[in-house]
């Protein structure tokens, strides 16, 4: 038998935080998106105790402040991608910039230096893992993806998706499809 | 991130393209360790090492003596410890039906081998990229399929 199941991680994340900080006994003001506030600072012990309970997770606490900006770039960039309604109409790099609440050139100077990757491509890596998603997922076809996540047309999602992935939509499919079939997937 | 060691493995039986990886490698703006081995028995020797550091990326020859890389890719994703390793294979290759056995069979990258050096950096550099963000971004391993022309 076989079951399919659905997740946001975001909801998993935020259960699991708060599973792990109640776990320690630490007391915590909220959990938000990629943040925790807490009403006092954590004990060196604490803080280690936090992260190794984290850590199987597959979750990290950041501790350095490019890092965290780094991070909070993604989640912006993953957030505005995984969301239900079409992307923003706004320029992308004016909306980043808004909500990280930097200067967008000194954030794609920084994704740069860190990530090995700029944040354009980044972004198109994230979109087309999305369109991934939906195709396999949700079973959408391209005109929906198209549509979902703001391209132009199906003919430019084609293209993006065979420029960043190599394959096409079509051949990506059908290597997935065997792929299941040889039981490595 | 910057300060993290990224370790990368090569398989390749061919002295020349050893030389010709290592240099490629050792030009990347990347922190690296490079460790290399010279066919599919010797590899597999290496990964199944019990405290070995396990590499972020294996590049893979397909064509290689006493065991060639589809063999040891099959070895591979059927182990355990071993299965969720990132593999770009390569071949001089550019057939699709190549292309589509070696990732149906698990690879996640496949290079097209070229003969110049500054097109193997740009190959290099993109695998090596990518595979860097399904590490450290989250991404759905699953789904890492890609063709490197």
């Amino acid at each position: 038998m076989k079951l399919n199941v659905k997740h946001d991680i975001n909801i998993a994340c935020k259960a699991i935080l708060k599973e792990q900080l109640e776990n320690f006994n630490i007391p915590y003001q909220s959990i938000s998106m990629g943040e925790i506030e807490l009403p006092t600072e954590l004990s060196p012990d604490k803080f280690s105790e936090l992260s190794n309970g984290l850590k199987k997770y597959g979750i990290e606490i950041i501790d350095s402040q490019k890092n965290a900006l780094i991070q909070k770039t993604k989640d912006v960039i993953t957030e505005m991608i995984y969301r239900e309604e079409n992307l923003p109409s706004v320029k992308i790099s004016a909306y980043i910039s808004e909500k990280v609440n930097y200067s967008y050139g000194y954030l794609a100077a920084l994704f740069s230096e860190i990530t090995y990757t700029s944040i354009e491509n980044y972004i198109i890596i994230q979109k087309i893992e999305r369109a991934k998603q939906l195709m396999l997922q949700e079973d959408l076809n391209l005109t929906e993806i198209a549509y979902r996540l703001s391209y132009s047309s199906v003919a430019h999602l084609s293209t993006q998706f065979k420029k960043t992935t190599g394959l096409t939509p079509s051949a990506f499919q059908s290597i997935i499809k065997k792929r299941k079939a040889n039981k490595f997937s | 991130m910057k300060s993290e060691t990224y370790y990368i493995l090569l398989a390749e039986d061919d002295e020349d393209d050893r030389l010709f990886f290592k240099e490629a490698i050792s030009e990347l703006k990347i922190n690296s360790v490079l460790t290399i081995v010279n066919d599919g028995v010797q590899l597999m020797n290496y990964l199944n090492q019990k405290d070995v550091e396990l590499p972020h990326l294996l590049f893979l020859d397909i064509n290689m003596p006493r065991k060639n890389g589809m063999k040891a890719l099959q070895e591979i994703r059927s182990s355990e410890r071993l299965k969720d390793l990132s593999v770009a294979m390569y071949s001089t290759s550019s057939a699709q039906k190549d292309i589509e056995d070696a990732l149906a069979n698990g690879a996640n990258i496949y290079i097209n081998k070229p003969s110049d050096f500054d097109h193997l950096k740009k190959i290099i550099t993109k695998a090596v990229s990518v595979n860097w963000q399904y590490h450290t971004s989250g991404l759905n391993k699953e789904n890492f399929i890609l063709n490197i022309e």
